[in-house]
């Protein structure tokens, strides 16, 4: 016998194999399928939550409650940028829920049909952080151009293009070149609010604007100054089931949870504020 | 060996050869065709690029000037020393290469910032190298001198020590074996460590925006650029990433035909 037929005998035989391996894991997926009725998809399976990197705190805390309400079920949360998520969700990944800190790139995956029903569950509002060193200097939104060396986002990012407006809204009540003098002290401009936030806490700035659950993280290294709300603007957190969920009832039960008392009250006092029930982006 | 075990053996590394090779090329070749024309011309077009590129280039060769000019008499030490010191300050010299970058940013804070360990004894307390050029450099050199470091130290230790001890019997200063005998003789692993350093400082991400922060034109670096662009629009960081990409090549392929003409150059001598 020549090595080549033995060599093509086993090939045979192997493809055998790999068909039958085929055949037998359609008919358990078959079965399996038709036996997961709705009752019972709350009690097993893995619910995956694609949320904003400020809601990490809030969230995993949530998410412990949800796995003891639902015993069986297993949250994995993916936290990170909402542009990074948005275009994670883009390029098909398996993602049940998505959380958003800004709700433009919410309507982006809503214009694809790629989330369902939007529902706005969270805001948070800028605030000015200050340095250990510079608390006696920046009191108040109109000393903020005391500081030597401010740090704020970069306008490409959601806290970046909040802080534009606002300084601009100051340009009418604290004199029209009140955002430039205060731009005339950047010294750095963030790609995320964290590193706003690291900066100064480390004392290498003296002063930035981040959002108040993020001020909260930091303890007693910086001090917080509030922001007049007639000039503020609050980032809308919208919250959504993805299209293609391959959990939907298990993310229903999750923007249900977010949504309930309970969830409302851990927002809260992580720093965000909520908005009245059922508000739509 | 039968002609056919043979053929096997070949077709077997070339497989897993190609297997990685095909593995590093597409995600840069889905990247290329993924951009089309117009999108790379708005891309180059994109006010962040010229600033960038030009601090990239800017820091860059001043980061490989630094790394090179102390990595070399490094290397040239750390490769004659022997002992358990020895080897284990080469350890700690390949350390920042293992260092998340964003902590290696925190770290260059921790010892060169305001209340940095060098605050008010290397600089008066209060100031800081953080936001500036200066601090650009720094986080290059620390992220990219080990793998110039590691080339250069295996390159001194492969020349011939007879070589070397020739050279000192007829009288030559240690100073004179060093510059005249063992760099031209470890030249193309010189070269190519750094090649590997420049390379990873022109990539360098983390610890840049954790340490020197990002200012258009004084510490946006091109990597910092791609990654601004890319919060409000994917596909012009992917015009500029291309951009990255063509700059690194070309210099790359440059490094490579000098390392070619080194190596001519040396048989011929």
């Amino acid at each position: 016998m020549t090595q080549c037929s033995v060599h093509r005998r086993r090939e045979h035989r192997v493809r055998r194999a790999v068909l039958a391996l085929c055949v037998a894991l359609l008919a358990t997926c078959a079965t399996a399928c038709r036996r997961k009725a709705p009752a019972d998809a709350l009690s097993h399976g893995r619910l995956v939550v694609f949320a904003a990197a400020s809601l990490r705190e809030v969230f995993t805390r949530l998410g412990s409650d949800f796995e003891q309400a639902h015993p069986g079920v297993e949250v994995t949360f993916n936290f990170a940028g909402t542009q990074e998520l948005r275009s994670q969700v883009e390029h098909g990944a398996a993602v049940d829920v998505f959380a958003s800190a800004d709700a433009r790139h919410m309507d982006a995956l809503l214009r694809d049909a790629r989330v369902l029903d939007p529902v706005i569950f969270a805001g948070n509002e800028p605030v000015i952080v200050v340095s250990r060193e510079a608390a006696q200097r920046v009191r108040t939104l109109a000393e903020l151009p005391a500081a030597e060396r401010i740090v704020l986002g970069a306008p490409e990012v959601p806290i970046g293009r909040y802080t534009v407006t606002l300084l601009d809204r100051a340009n009418r009540t604290l004199g029209a070149d009140f955002r430039a003098r205060v731009e005339a002290r950047v010294v750095s401009r963030e790609l995320n609010v964290r590193q706003v936030l690291a900066k100064v806490s480390l004392g290498e700035a003296q002063a930035g604007i981040v959002y108040r659950t993020d001020a909260l993280t930091a303890g007693a290294s910086v001090t917080v100054v509030a922001i007049p709300s007639e000039l503020n603007v609050v980032a809308e957190y919208p919250i959504a089931v993805a299209a293609g969920a391959p959990n939907p009832e298990l993310a229903r039960a999750w923007v249900a949870l977010v949504l309930s008392p309970a969830g409302r009250g851990a927002l809260a006092q992580a720093g965000f504020g909520t908005p009245r029930a059922g508000a739509s982006p | 060996m039968s002609a056919g075990r043979l053929r096997l053996e070949r077709g077997g590394l070339a497989v897993a050869g190609w297997g990685l090779l095909g593995f590093l090329a597409l995600p840069v070749v889905a990247l290329f065709l993924a951009t089309s024309p117009s999108a790379l011309r708005d891309g180059l077009s994109h006010p962040l690029v010229g600033p960038a590129l030009r601090l990239s280039l800017l820091t860059t060769s001043l980061s490989l000037a630094i790394v090179v000019g102390l990595g070399t008499p490094l290397a040239w030490w750390l490769a004659n020393a022997s002992g358990r010191a020895a080897r284990a300050l080469e350890t700690l010299v390949q350390l920042p290469a293992v260092i998340p970058p964003a902590v290696a940013g925190v770290a260059l804070l921790l010892t060169f910032g305001r209340r940095g360990l060098l605050a008010g004894w290397a600089y008066p307390t209060g100031s800081s190298l953080a936001f500036s050029t200066t601090a650009v450099v720094l986080a290059e050199v620390f992220v990219s001198a080990p793998y110039f470091v590691q080339a250069a130290t295996s390159g001194f230790r492969r020349i011939d020590p007879k070589l070397l001890l020739v050279a000192r019997t007829f009288g030559a200063a240690p100073l004179r074996v060093f510059s005249r005998v063992a760099v031209p003789l470890a030249a193309p692993g010189l070269l190519a460590g750094g090649a590997m350093s420049w390379a990873r400082s022109l990539g360098e991400f983390g610890a840049t925006l954790m340490f020197a922060g990002n200012l258009e034109g004084r510490t946006q670096t091109l990597p910092l650029a791609i990654y601004t662009a890319f919060e409000s629009d994917s596909r012009v960081a992917q015009a500029l990433s291309i951009v990255l990409v063509a700059v690194a090549y070309t210099l790359l392929l440059l490094v490579r035909w000098l390392l070619a003409r080194t190596a001519a150059g040396g048989e011929a001598a």
